[in-house]
């Protein structure tokens, strides 16, 4: 496993707990456990609990279209970055240098491209040009396909459509473009909240030199420990084991740290 | 102007984030470009990401480079961040670029070994060398947000306010007189990172770094 061996120890960063919520027209898809304490439905509510709670990182998805809705987005970046002084990207739907900017300038600290990346990787070279490469996420939809070389299909629309594209071969060809991260999502796994696809995650996470954030299938404090330790993972993307009060963001990490992996006491 | 904070805006970056802090706690800033601006100012912030060759060419094209030698020596209290932390040194190895020399020292890159992923991006530790009034309870070994591939070697080690371990052990916050400069990002850094902040807003600007012990 190597973790705790003396060279590994010091190239070897915290592991960030990343907390996402999926907005949709400004509002909160899910998030059970807030409703004693805050508005459910209002992202910045809840992003700024999870904040005061210790959360490393946030991950907004919201599904985008029209011009009216993309006014809505702003204006919850805007108010996000008011309030939560940690590290946030915002991601759905995201295909122009505009939304980009937009997003960037409202004070997210990061963009997160997935179909349209697909379908023009350019939008990837131009926003690392442009904003670097550390402001540009691909996020990645991938599912288990043995007729695929590493094992596992790129599939965009949320999962619907299926692509050509190999997963690790993908992962490969966006690091040269320009991404500086990678937020690998498990069609397989997601929503099951029985794990982490583990096979995927260490697959590009040893294929890629840029931070892997393993996302799908988060349902236990065990989760985290072997996707951290097996996984090979920079980062873990969590939802509903928190949204749903069944975890609290200090009892995850204390259960980390207690097991030898470096978490961000706050 | 007498009691307000110019934070130099000179292409680098998303100043929001910094903005967005100062608004947090209700101070008079303004975001600015021009020299005439950063000399009727009492205190300086001098952020951004980026690359030191571009930086230091917008600086110069600005005229900011000589109006924040002359803030400098003039003693009142700057706040480098990340780039701001780089490029107030002698020289960067990026693009071999010579930079403003308000402290002696060089800026490296991290080296491409085996398993360093570059930039170092996310959460680290930070541990004090010495007690600073604008690190004043912030707790030792505190994490703080970082993103950069370069850092920061001053050739004076008292210089060396705050170590961090990546690959190597480097400098991740400098002092001296009334310069602080952190390669992290207090400004994204929860709590640690605004006390940080409150910190500097509140500071006097005068250090006695002879007086400094190398012991925290």
């Amino acid at each position: 496993m190597g973790i705790g061996t003396k060279t590994e120890r010091q190239t070897m960063l915290e592991k960030r707990i990343v907390v996402c919520l999926d907005v949709r027209d400004g509002r909160t898809t899910k998030g059970i456990r807030f409703e004693n304490n805050v508005d459910v439905g209002d992202p910045v509510e809840m992003a700024r609990q999870y904040y005061e709670e210790g959360i490393d990182e946030l991950v907004f998805y919201d599904i985008m279209a029209s011009a009216e809705r993309r006014k809505i987005r702003i204006d919850t970046v805007r108010r996000v970055a008011e309030q939560v002084f940690i590290p946030f990207s915002v991601g759905g739907g995201i295909s122009s240098r505009e939304e980009m900017r937009e997003v960037l300038l409202a004070g997210a600290e990061k963009v997160s491209v997935n179909s349209a990346a697909v379908r023009a990787p350019r939008i990837i070279t131009d926003g690392a040009s442009l904003y670097g490469s550390q402001c540009i996420v691909l996020g990645m939809d991938a599912r288990r396909d043995p007729a695929m070389p590493s094992g596992y299909r790129v599939v965009i629309d949320g999962g619907r459509t299926p692509t050509d594209l190999d997963a690790l071969a993908w992962a490969r060809q966006a690091e040269e473009l320009g991404a500086g991260e990678i937020v690998l999502n498990s069609i397989d796994a997601d929503g099951t909240r029985g794990g982490y696809e583990i096979e995927l995650t260490r697959v590009i996470s040893e294929g890629v030199g840029v931070p892997v954030v393993a996302s799908g299938g988060a349902g236990r404090p065990e989760h985290l420990l072997k996707v951290f330790r097996e996984g090979r993972a920079d980062a873990a993307l969590i939802a509903s084991m928190v949204h749903s009060g069944d975890f609290s963001i200090g009892g995850i990490k204390d259960y980390l740290r207690e097991r030898g992996i470096p978490v961000r006491v706050t | 102007m007498a009691n307000t904070i110019a934070v130099l805006d000179y292409g680098a970056g998303n100043l929001s984030s910094v903005q967005n802090v100062l608004r947090h706690f209700g101070a008079e800033f303004i975001v600015t470009s021009r020299p005439a601006d950063v000399e009727r100012s009492s205190a300086l912030i001098f952020p951004g990401d980026g690359e030191a060759a571009a930086s230091m060419g917008e600086l110069r094209r600005t005229g900011l480079d000589e109006a924040l030698r002359s803030f400098h020596a003039s003693g009142r209290k700057i706040l480098g961040i990340c780039i701001g932390c780089q490029v107030i040194f002698s020289h960067s190895e990026e693009r071999d670029t010579a930079c403003l020399g308000l402290i002696p020292g060089e800026v490296k890159r991290f080296p491409r070994t085996q398993g360093l992923k570059v930039p170092h991006m996310g959460w680290n530790s930070v541990r004090f060398r010495f007690r600073h009034p604008v690190f004043e309870g912030v707790p030792q070994g505190s994490s703080f947000y970082f993103i950069h591939s370069y850092y920061p070697v001053p050739a004076n080690v008292r210089h060396s306010a705050a170590e961090t371990e990546y690959g190597e052990t480097f400098a991740s916050a400098v002092a001296a007189r009334n310069m602080v400069a952190v390669q992290f990002h207090p400004e994204k850094s929860g709590p640690v990172g605004l006390r940080l902040i409150s910190n500097f807003l509140s500071w006097d600007g005068y250090w006695d770094e002879d007086g400094a012990a190398d012991d925290a």
